[in-house]
């Protein structure tokens, strides 16, 4: 889809707005080495993005997104606190006939600030006033409270691992919730292995299923067997700490009433306190830019469907009348856990978010 | 103008569906020698017929240059975005049945579901350093599914052939393939996971949504009520 003359103009002035807060602005190669990408994303990625070859610097891909670049740019020679906006079009595969473009601009806005909360509500303020024209309708939520509350559980560190790492797959994590909590039963293989393995020793019971073949070894086999058996004599989540966390993912109130909850189960999850505190913080200050906390919406299981990205504050604003099937305005939050991995372990605060200047355009003229 | 009917042209299949269609009454046949390509349709008037590699039926329905196509449903669904919207399934025609699963070593005991895939993936790649490598050649139905059932941690390698050896070669930890009778998985030491059919596949008669149905339409009306099927509803 050819991107219009309104959508363009829309684009430089957004991208003229960003500018004008101070941003510096960034440019990206639309080519992108795929390692990086298809590591951080997995095959998501490979769904989502064109992958191409290149003779001499193997996979590549059609840039799906600027994030991932300009946090590298930040990290070879930024300052912080930094500021950052960028523009330009994004390529992303279409699985399904419709009216989603496959090539269309970016605008975009990044803060790397240790400040969070200031920070969140700055970028959010920002998006907020570009669109108020358009009256659009926003939903915020937060990763980080949903994060707070898995570490929080009485439960093993490794259920607890495999919880947080599907935070972002919401049947599998609920899949795992079911089984964690003693709500679903055993599957029927896992309930014969655990029989075997209590008369057999593991490396047994290997040797008499076949051969070792592959990559995946013995020791790792054996890693898991332990593993399997240590999580069937783990007693189960208790049900009223597996309600809260239900209720919870379940959490959909406008701001200032959610924290009034969250403060109301806080006793129950001492956990999530800091998590709170800290979106107590970022509302106080999304009201120093005039944000209305009392009616802002806001589910704290939004944000959760998206890539596996953003693990605190997150935010999309839609139009008035947009279906569910129309991709949002605009969208963001905050991606602290991603700039660790590309940090190879240094931590860079960074939020930002994305607004589509072609929806916008279409939503001016309409 | 006449109304294009795509058949696998080798082997098993293709005598498979001449049967089917001859058993109702549309006599189909190879003409001219024996490596031409070339067939002849009697028993019905305006049909012609179209002899091409089976893979290749799916992109010739979904691009309408022929009107109905005899491939196997597997292929349809792995080669076509949203290939509901782009053909029809107009009858399953009872062979060719084979299906997609995901098999890993039977040495791995602690592996039997899908859940254990997504563990045993977790743990790989923190011990490797890279995902989890699944073998395969229907990328899309692949990927859907365990999107789907919420796997992550791993990577998808394509395999065209062989796929059975991959483990053995160590480029794959898992494969996901067709298998119907499971004997070349036992060969090679792997076994199925008892909650990943991605699919159940069999050769499968579908219509093209974006072909020309002008004066074809009669044409189709006549050919399924000698096949004995409901007349399809045609977009457009």
């Amino acid at each position: 889809m050819t991107i219009s003359p309104a959508a363009r103009a829309e684009a430089e002035a957004l991208f003229a707005a960003f500018r004008a807060t101070g941003a510096a602005p960034v440019e990206a190669d639309v080519l992108q080495p795929a390692g990086t990408l298809l590591d951080l994303y997995g095959e998501d990625i490979r769904a989502r993005a064109y992958v191409t070859q290149d003779p001499l610097r193997g996979e590549m891909v059609l840039r799906p997104d600027f994030t991932v670049p300009v946090v590298q740019a930040h990290m070879s020679d930024g300052a912080e606190p930094a500021r950052y906006c960028y523009m330009g079009e994004v390529f992303r595969k279409q699985d399904h006939l419709g009216p989603r473009a496959s090539e269309y601009l970016q605008v975009g806005f990044e803060v790397f600030d240790r400040d969070a909360p200031k920070a969140d509500a700055e970028v959010f303020a920002l998006f907020a006033r570009l669109l108020a024209p358009l009256a659009p309708k926003a939903l915020t939520g937060d990763i980080g409270i949903l994060l707070a509350a898995i570490e929080g559980l009485t439960t093993t560190p490794r259920r607890k691992a495999a919880l947080r790492r599907h935070v972002w797959r919401p049947r599998r994590f609920r899949a795992l919730l079911d089984r964690f909590a003693g709500r679903a039963p055993v599957s029927e293989a896992r309930a014969r292995l655990l029989g075997h393995l209590k008369t057999d020793s593991a490396e047994a019971l290997m040797q008499a299923a076949g051969p070792l073949t592959g990559l995946r070894g013995a020791d790792e086999i054996a890693d898991r067997a332990r593993a399997l058996i240590e999580d069937a004599e783990a007693p189960p989540i208790a049900a009223p700490e597996a309600a809260l966390l239900y209720d919870l993912l379940g959490l959909a109130a406008p701001a200032d009433s959610a924290l009034a909850h969250l403060r109301g189960i806080q006793p129950l999850m001492p956990a999530i306190a800091p998590a709170v505190d800290r979106f107590e913080a970022r509302l106080t200050a999304l009201r120093a830019h005039g944000i209305d906390t009392a009616s802002l919406p806001f589910e704290a299981s939004h944000g959760r469907t998206t890539l596996e990205y953003y693990d605190g504050f997150v935010f999309t604003f839609h139009a008035g009348d947009a279906g569910a099937e129309t991709p949002p305005l605009a969208s963001g939050g905050r991606y602290d856990a991603l700039t660790a991995i590309l940090g190879q372990g240094r931590s860079i605060p960074a939020v930002g978010g994305i607004i589509r200047p072609a929806l916008v355009a279409e939503r001016k003229g309409a | 103008m006449s109304l294009k009917i795509g058949v696998p042209s080798k082997g098993r299949l293709m005598e498979k569906t001449f049967d089917w269609f001859g058993a109702r009454g549309v006599t189909m046949a190879r003409t001219g020698s024996e490596r031409e390509y070339a067939g002849a349709v009697e028993g019905i008037d305006g049909v012609e017929l179209v002899l091409l590699s089976a893979g290749e039926i799916p992109r010739e329905l979904a691009a309408g240059r022929i009107h109905l196509g005899v491939t196997g449903s597997d292929l349809v669904r792995d080669k076509l975005a949203d290939w509901n919207k782009q053909v029809a399934e107009l009858a399953p025609l009872g062979f060719g049945h084979a299906d997609l699963i995901i098999a890993v070593p039977a040495c791995w005991i602690d592996v039997d579901t899908l859940d254990d895939l997504d563990a045993a993936a977790s743990a790989f790649r923190a011990k490797h350093g890279f995902r989890l490598r699944i073998a395969t050649k229907y990328h899309r139905l692949v990927r859907d599914f365990l999107t789907a059932n919420g796997v992550a941690d791993y990577q998808l390698v394509d395999s065209q052939g062989a796929t059975e050896g991959t483990v053995k070669n160590l480029t794959a930890e898992a494969i996901a393939d067709i298998t119907s009778t499971g004997e070349t998985l036992r060969a090679n030491h792997l076994k199925i996971l008892t909650d990943a059919v991605i699919h159940r596949s069999q050769a499968t008669l579908f219509l093209s949504h974006r072909a020309d149905w002008g004066a074809e339409r009669a044409v189709l009306e006549a050919l399924v009520a000698k096949l004995g099927l409901s007349a399809p509803a045609l977009s457009g």
